[in-house]
Formats: structure tokens, C-alpha cells, sequence
């Protein structure tokens, strides 16, 4: 397997599409996380995956970028097969994600951190070019003025701004949001939102996993709603918000949570 | 900078003093303190850098030993057994690291310490090559007395110099980054791209390398060497200690750390020969209570408060 | 019917090992520190058992609980001033500060009692049990027998009492312990010194079968490292199935690459052991 670190380029579909999934299933012992699960990302969409604490969410992203490896399935990612591959080939590849808890290299300086991602996922060839890109994203986040500081004394929101950064200099095709608006308050939220707006606008492919349904309405075209390890839901965001199964299994009790939590 | 600029002249001093003026004492002592300088550095690159608490010092100078040991007793330059010495312990290294790096914390502790338990055995028991446990004599490299320990002083500083400049080069370098990102957070550094099984494996090997011809340069100097000593577990642990004591991490660190643990070791041997390894473990409890982030941290007030906060709440005064 | 008679003497091993891994196990699952000191403290043991017999006539077979007993508290000091305030730190810290207490425990004890092996001579012997051509030795069956007693005993002592909740409490989460209103600091503390009084008992029931030295510390801290790793960490059932594998493996080991290689291979399988499969053969988590 690792004598070819890109696979067989996959034909057909895959092509027109980003990222593909057949039938992937992750077994955790007795646990089934992801059952047979099966969709395709398009070049430049964004879509919010949704679905209630457990429902695999994160699991999946762990099986996108390589943490895990599926139990059952295929991954094509831009042409190559990606299931069972290392974290880092993945991010090579250019799949990047921010982490739900958010992980920084706390004894390095925040523009170092961005820039480790610039020099390793990134390809910047020297050091001198992965600051310089490095400062570019930071500005970008608005991070400019926190660039010397260790990356461990800044504010959640902040770490979080840094954990969008790190994605962006990793070069992404695809960049998988796991929750970055977890725990931030309303203006924290709105700035992240036009963030997300500016980093769709680059072209970059982006899957928001989120529990705010204000994200998901006010960013994505298209839902993803998971529910015990299965796709239960996949349509244009205003059709699934309006869908009876995704509301009886999901919203109805979540939509109004939401709300509050978002801080309206 | 400044600091590392500093102590590189200090140690250059030093050196050019002892060669000129050293009596075989101070030789010794300085050929000594170039061999912890050599292994503290080194062990700082897998232990430090990449934050991975390595034992396996013992298995690499053991095995670097032995290796220039049976191939100088088979008729090969001196040059080129330190050399193979060397490329053969980084080649264990690697398989070591195979077998262990993907292991954290105390399982990789346990992984290789062990490795220099096996590597005694071995070669406690495959006596037609290593000689058993009575150990192997090494024949005499030419000169009197006086040129010999001058030879082992220059080749002994020139493989510490060596190993600080791969300290130092490993800093500023792209793998250095890489192991700065493993030691604070592994899988957020695998999640940007960096390929962590090979950079571990690659500082590993590097650390081992230097360790590897310290310990066929030891052999050559002592002539003798035996299983029980070049495989001792000591041998992981002081390079461990003397890093914590100059900083691990850095690249002066280690070499602060190397001068002043050979201060304390010469005066715990001047007063105690029978209780020495006694009085080294009471030292490493006070350093890892007292004085953790090493000497730099030595002030006699927060000593005090230290002795304070390990004190149980009733005994304070 | 020799791999009949390999097979009983590891197995005759077998309560032994975990006896001497038992507390090992417990100090690494509740306190997530590896206690380096353990061998030297298995040694300790050893010694006041022989003395106990030399001087009291006491048989270390019924000198082993107390020799548990007198290892306790010192275990309970040494952990609440010594290791207590290092215990949040890396794990290169923890390890590095209980080599230390090794070497000047070991230093110790060469200096008061050399390092010339002793043997306790059971007077009389105990004699063997013989089962056609396979031969028990009883010193062996009674080291291991009261070995697993004392083990079980741990277990009980885990599984059915206040203390020993508290201590799989604090195994589990320690904060959420903390919040239950546990001393997390005590209950550290009592796990610790009943770490090393399963030491003192070990050490006890060795000297009653093996000489002893003050050298061999490693060795008995090496043992306890492989059947840890071979029957999975902190699990009182995964001490008892490594110390009979490991005894069983010695065993056949011995026979067939020789006994002076017998160290080395078990070395070599606990080096397999964690490059293949680190969880341990039971491969489970929690201490039960």
C-alpha cells in the first residue's frame, strides 16, 4: 500500500466531485459510529453536516482526514483514494481541519504555529516563505497583532481564529470546520460568520460541522444531517430545514436550543 | 545566541588550556566532560526536542562500543570502525524506533530502556565474538601515555563540537520545526503535514549516531570494556539528568548541564566512593523537586519555597 | 513427559510473578506513574525475610503479610512527600525522580548488606511433590499459592471495600473523584504504599525460593514491566494471566534456546509485545 502513496486515480464521478465516500462504515467494537455512509462534496460548495451529540460527526471527520482508518468503505478525495491513508499524506493531499478542541503548539509563538502548517501541509519551500505566508493568514483571521505571542495565552476565540488560520496555510482543497463556533459569543459568532463567507469566496471547498443552525442557514447551500451513523438527510439547506424526518429526529428539539445558544 | 557564542568560546578555552597544560587528570576530566556534552546533546535531540523520554542511551554507547571493540580486534583502522560503529547503532536506532515510537510516554520509556538489557545479554552469552561477560581487551592505539590522552581529548571535544552544531543546525531547520510540533502536540502536527513516524525515527537515529561513536571512542580510550559497564543503565539516566539541570530543549542546555553534573560527580566520587550511586540518587531527587526547570531556575528564595510546598500542610513553619 | 514438567514448574512460577507485579500494575493504573523503586523494594523484602529467619526463626512463607505490613507505611511516606508533588509533571520527571530513589535505595542496601547472594535454608526442607515423573517443588507451590492469596486479597480489598472504590474512582477520573468528595491526594497515597507492601510480600516469598542481592533489583523491575505489558495494564485478572504466561514462556524459553537466554528472550517478546499489540493481551482498560 505505501509503495503508492496516491492511489489509483478514480474515474467517473470523482472527478467532477471533490470528495466521494462509498459505503463507508467505522465499527468501534459493539459501536457502529458511520453505517454504509455514501455522498459526494462538488468543487467549491459549503455544506453544514448536522446531527444531534453522537451522531458521528466527528467521527467522520476523523475518517476524512486519516485519524481513523474505516472499518469498511472507499474514500476518494480530488481523484485519489484517501481511506486508510496518514494524517499527513491526507493533509498534503489538501484536506485540512480545525479540531472541536481546538489544538494548538501552545510553546510556539502564533505566527510560528501558522507557519508550521504553511511549511509541512502547505509545501512553502523554506522557512523565511512559511512567515511570510504565515502573516498573510493571520492578517487575514485578524491576528496580526497577537502574531508574537504564545499560542497558548490567547482567548478561545482567538485559538479558535488560529485553528482557521493553521487550515488556510495548509493550502486546502477541502477545509472541515469541526465546531469552530462552539462556545463563542454572538459578535465572536458574526465575525467568524463573514470569516467563513471570505474563505468560500476563495474557491476553498468547506464542510462546517455545527450545531448552530444560524451558521448552517446563514452559510451553506446544502445540509448533510447525520443520525446514528447514517445520512438520514442531504438536500438544499431551506428544503432540509423544512424536511419532516430531519425535524422530528433532530430540529425540533435542537432548532430552539440553537437559538438560545447563539444568543438571540 | 549571545549565551551559545559565549559558552562555545568558554569551551574552546578550556580545551586549548588542557592541551597545553593539562596533567593526565585534567586530560581525563576533559575528555569526560566532552563525552557528557556529546551525550546530553544528543539525548536532547529525541528527549528534548521531540519530547519522547528516551532510555536507550546505554544500547547505543553499548552497541557502539562493542561494534568498534570486535571490529579493531579484527584488524580495521581506527577511523573506520568509530565511523561504522556510528552508521551501525544508527541503523539499530532505526529499527528500535520501528519497533517503539509509536508508543507514548511510559511505553516508550519502558521500550527503550529495555533495549540495552537485551543488547547485555546478547552479549553476555555470544562469547566467541564479544568476549562474554569478562569483557573484550582492545588493542593500544600508538604513542606514549601522554600523546594517547591528548588524541582521545581532540577526537572526544571534536565529536561534541560536532554534535552541538547538529543541535544547533537541527533548530533551524525544517525536521526541527517538525519535532518542536511532536513534542507539544502530536496529532495537531500530523494533521499539518507532518510526516511524524520519519521525523521521530530520523531524530532518533541522529541522537544515536553521535552516541553510537562516543561509545567506540570510549572504547579505544579505556581499552577494556565489559558488558556491565558500557551497558549500564547509568548511562541513560545522566545524559537525562544533566540536560534537566542546564534546560532541556535548547542547545546550550545541555552543555551547561554536562560541565556542572561532572562538578557534582567529581565531588561526590572525592568524598564517597562507596556510597557515590547513593549520593547521584539523592541528587536527581533534589534536582527533579527542588530545581525541575533546571539551574538556570537556582535562586536560594524560591528553593526555600519550594522545600515549603513539598513540605505536608502541618509541617510548615 | 518433559513439556509436562516445563509446563508445571512455569506454572509453579506463575502466583509468584504476580505477586510481584501486582503493585507495580496498581501504582502505574491509579497514579499513571511507573515506579522504578518497585525491584529495590522487592529486594527489601527479600532481606527482611532472610533476616527474620536468620535471626527470629521466623518462615518467610508466614513472614511475607508482614513484611506487606512494615513496607506499607514507608511506601505511604515516600509517596506523599516525595512523588506527590511531582505527580502533575511530565512523565521523564516522575521516571527520573524514582530511578533516583532506586539508586540511593540500592546504594543503601550494598552498602549494609553487600552484594553476596543469600539463601534462606528451610530447616528441614520442604520436599517435593511427585506425580509420576513430574515433581513439584512444595517451597515453589507455597510461594506461589500464598502469592496469589495475596494477590486476591488486593483484589478483594479493590473490588469490595469503601478504600478500594476510592482508589478504582480516582483510577477512572480523577477530578470526577476529587468532586465526589474522595482525597485524591490520600487515596494516592494509600495506593502507593499498597503498591509497595505487594512489594514487600513478593520479595518475602522469593527469598524463600531464589537467592537474593542487592543487583538483582532490575531484574525483578524488568519481570514486572513484561507481565504487565503481557496481561495489560492495571487489571488485577491481566497481573494473574502475565505472571503465569510469563512463568510458562521463562519455562519453555529456557528449554529451548537455554536458560542463560531465557532473560533475554523474554525481553525481546515484551519489545514484540509493544510494537504489536501495547494493550496487552486482554487488552482492556479500567482496573477491575
Amino acid at each position: 500500500m505505501d509503495a503508492d502513496p496516491d492511489g489509483p486515480p478514480a474515474g467517473g464521478e470523482a472527478v467532477r466531485s471533490l470528495l466521494v465516500l462509498e459505503n463507508v462504515s467505522q465499527r468501534f467494537g459493539g459501536l457502529l459510529a458511520l453505517d454504509e455512509l455514501s455522498l459526494s462534496l462538488k468543487q467549491g460548495e459549503v455544506v453544514g453536516l448536522i446531527g444531534p451529540n453522537g451522531a458521528g460527526k466527528t467521527t467522520f471527520v476523523n475518517v476524512v482526514t486519516g485519524v481513523l482508518k474505516p472499518t469498511s468503505g472507499v474514500i476518494v478525495f480530488d481523484g485519489h483514494r484517501i481511506d486508510g491513508k496518514r494524517p499527513d499524506r491526507v493533509a498534503r493531499r489538501g484536506v485540512a481541519r480545525t479540531f472541536q478542541i481546538v489544538q494548538p503548539f501552545p510553546h510556539l509563538r502564533v505566527r510560528e504555529n501558522v507557519a508550521a502548517a504553511a511549511l509541512f501541509a502547505g509545501g512553502v519551500a523554506s522557512q523565511a516563505e512559511a512567515s511570510r505566508v504565515a502573516d498573510e493568514h493571520l492578517a487575514f483571521c485578524g491576528l496580526e497583532r497577537d502574531a508574537d505571542k504564545p499560542a497558548g495565552s490567547l482567548s478561545l476565540a482567538g485559538r479558535k481564529r488560529l485553528e482557521l488560520a493553521k487550515g488556510l496555510a495548509s493550502k486546502p482543497k477541502l477545509l472541515l470546520l469541526d465546531e469552530v463556533n462552539a462556545g463563542l459569543n454572538a459578535a465572536e459568532i458574526d465575525e467568524a460568520l463573514r470569516l467563513i463567507a471570505a474563505i468560500a469566496a476563495r474557491g476553498i471547498t468547506l464542510l462546517l460541522i455545527e450545531h448552530l443552525m444560524k451558521v448552517v442557514v446563514q452559510s451553506c447551500s446544502r445540509v448533510l444531517v447525520l443520525h446514528q451513523g447514517r445520512l438520514i438527510a442531504d438536500g438544499p439547506t431551506q428544503e432540509i430545514m423544512r424536511d419532516e424526518d430531519v425535524i422530528e429526529a433532530y430540529l425540533g428539539r435542537r432548532y430552539a436550543e440553537a437559538q438560545r445558544g447563539a444568543g438571540i | 545566541m549571545l549565551r551559545g557564542g559565549l559558552i562555545g568560546a568558554a569551551a574552546v578555552t578550556v580545551f586549548g588550556i588542557l592541551l597545553l597544560f593539562g596533567d593526565n587528570y585534567a586530560l581525563r576530566l576533559g575528555t569526560t566532560v566532552a563525552m557528557y556534552v556529546t551525550l546530553a546533546t544528543a539525548w536532547n535531540i529525541i528527549g528534548g526536542f521531540a519530547g519522547y523520554p528516551s532510555f536507550a542511551t546505554a544500547a547505543f554507547f553499548g552497541l557502539g562500543a562493542y561494534t568498534s571493540g570486535i571490529a579493531l580486534s579484527n584488524g580495521i583502522p581506527l577511523s573506520v570502525a568509530w565511523a561504522g560503529a556510528g552508521l551501525i547503532v544508527a541503523l539499530f536506532a532505526v529499527m528500535l524506533g520501528l519497533c517503539i515510537l509509536h508508543l507514548r510516554g511510559h511505553y516508550f520509556a519502558i521500550g527503550s530502556l529495555v533495549a540495552a538489557d537485551v543488547l547485555r545479554e546478547i552479549t553476555n552469552v555470544w562469547v566467541s565474538v564479544t568476549g562474554g561477560g569478562i569483557g573484550l581487551n582492545l588493542p593500544l592505539p600508538g604513542g606514549d601515555a601522554e600523546t594517547q590522552a591528548k588524541l582521545f581529548l581532540c577526537v572526544m571535544s571534536g565529536l561534541a563540537g560536532a554534535a552541538c552544531c547538529a543541535a544547533w543546525t537541527l533548530t533551524r531547520s525544517r525536521l526541527g520545526v517538525a519535532l518542536r510540533c511532536i513534542a507539544q502536540n502530536e496529532d495537531a502536527a500530523q494533521v499539518i503535514g507532518i510526516d511524524t513516524g520519519r521525523s521521530k525515527i530520523a531524530a532518533l537515529a541522529l541522537s544515536s549516531l553521535f552516541v553510537g561513536i562516543a561509545g567506540a571512542i570510549y572504547a579505544s580510550w579505556t581499552i577494556y570494556i565489559d558488558p556491565s559497564d558500557v551497558y549500564d543503565v547509568s548511562l541513560s539516566v545522566k545524559p537525562i539528568i544533566m540536560t534537566l539541570l542546564g534546560g532541556v530543549g535548547t542547545v546550550t542546555g545541555p552543555i551547561v548541564g554536562a560541565f556542572a553534573f561532572l562538578g557534582l560527580e567529581e565531588l561526590i566520587w572525592r568524598n564517597s566512593l562507596e556510597f557515590h550511586s547513593g549520593f547521584l540518587g539523592l541528587l536527581v531527587v533534589a534536582l527533579v523537586l527542588f530545581l525541575p526547570a533546571g539551574l538556570g531556575q537556582l535562586r536560594v528564595g524560591s528553593i526555600w519555597t519550594r522545600i515549603r510546598t513539598v513540605l505536608p500542610p502541618e509541617a510548615r513553619p | 513427559m518433559l513439556w509436562l514438567q516445563v509446563l508445571v514448574n512455569g506454572l509453579a512460577l506463575g502466583g509468584l510473578y504476580a505477586c510481584i507485579a501486582a503493585g507495580f500494575s496498581l501504582v502505574w493504573g491509579v497514579l499513571n506513574i511507573i515506579n522504578i523503586l518497585h525491584g529495590s523494594l522487592i529486594v527489601l523484602g527479600g532481606y527482611l525475610a532472610f533476616f527474620a529467619h536468620l535471626q527470629l526463626g521466623i518462615s518467610p512463607f508466614l513472614f511475607a503479610p508482614i513484611a506487606g505490613m512494615l513496607l506499607f507505611l514507608p511506601g505511604f511516606a515516600i509517596q506523599r512527600v516525595i512523588i506527590s508533588p511531582v505527580m502533575a509533571r511530565p512523565v521523564l520527571m516522575t521516571l527520573v525522580l524514582t530511578f533516583g530513589l532506586t539508586l540511593f535505595l540500592d546504594n543503601l542496601m550494598l552498602v549494609a548488606f553487600t552484594a553476596d547472594y543469600r539463601k534462606i535454608n528451610l530447616q528441614p526442607p520442604l520436599g517435593v511433590l511427585e506425580f509420576g515423573d513430574v515433581v513439584l517443588p512444595l517451597d515453589r507451590l507455597y510461594a506461589t499459592g500464598i502469592g496469589l492469596v495475596s494477590v486476591g486479597a488486593l483484589w478483594l480489598v479493590l473490588r469490595s471495600t469503601q478504600l478500594g472504590r476510592a482508589i478504582v474512582a480516582v483510577r477512572m477520573d480523577r477530578d470526577a473523584a476529587s468532586l465526589m468528595g474522595i482525597n485524591v491526594r490520600l487515596t494516592h497515597a494509600i495506593a502507593f504504599g499498597l503498591g509497595t507492601a505487594m512489594a514487600g510480600v513478593a520479595g518475602a516469598l522469593l527469598a524463600a525460593i531464589f537467592p537474593i542481592s542487592s543487583l538483582s533489583s532490575s531484574g525483578y523491575l524488568g519481570k514486572a514491566f513484561v507481565i504487565c505489558v503481557l496481561g495489560g495494564l492495571g487489571s488485577v485478572p491481566g497481573v494473574v494471566l502475565g505472571g503465569f504466561a510469563l512463568g510458562v514462556i521463562e519455562s519453555y524459553g529456557a528449554l529451548a534456546v537455554g536458560p542463560e537466554n531465557a532473560l533475554t528472550m523474554s525481553f525481546l517478546l515484551l519489545i514484540a509485545l509493544l510494537a504489536l499489540r501495547p494493550t496487552g493481551l486482554l487488552g482492556r482498560k479500567g482496573f477491575t
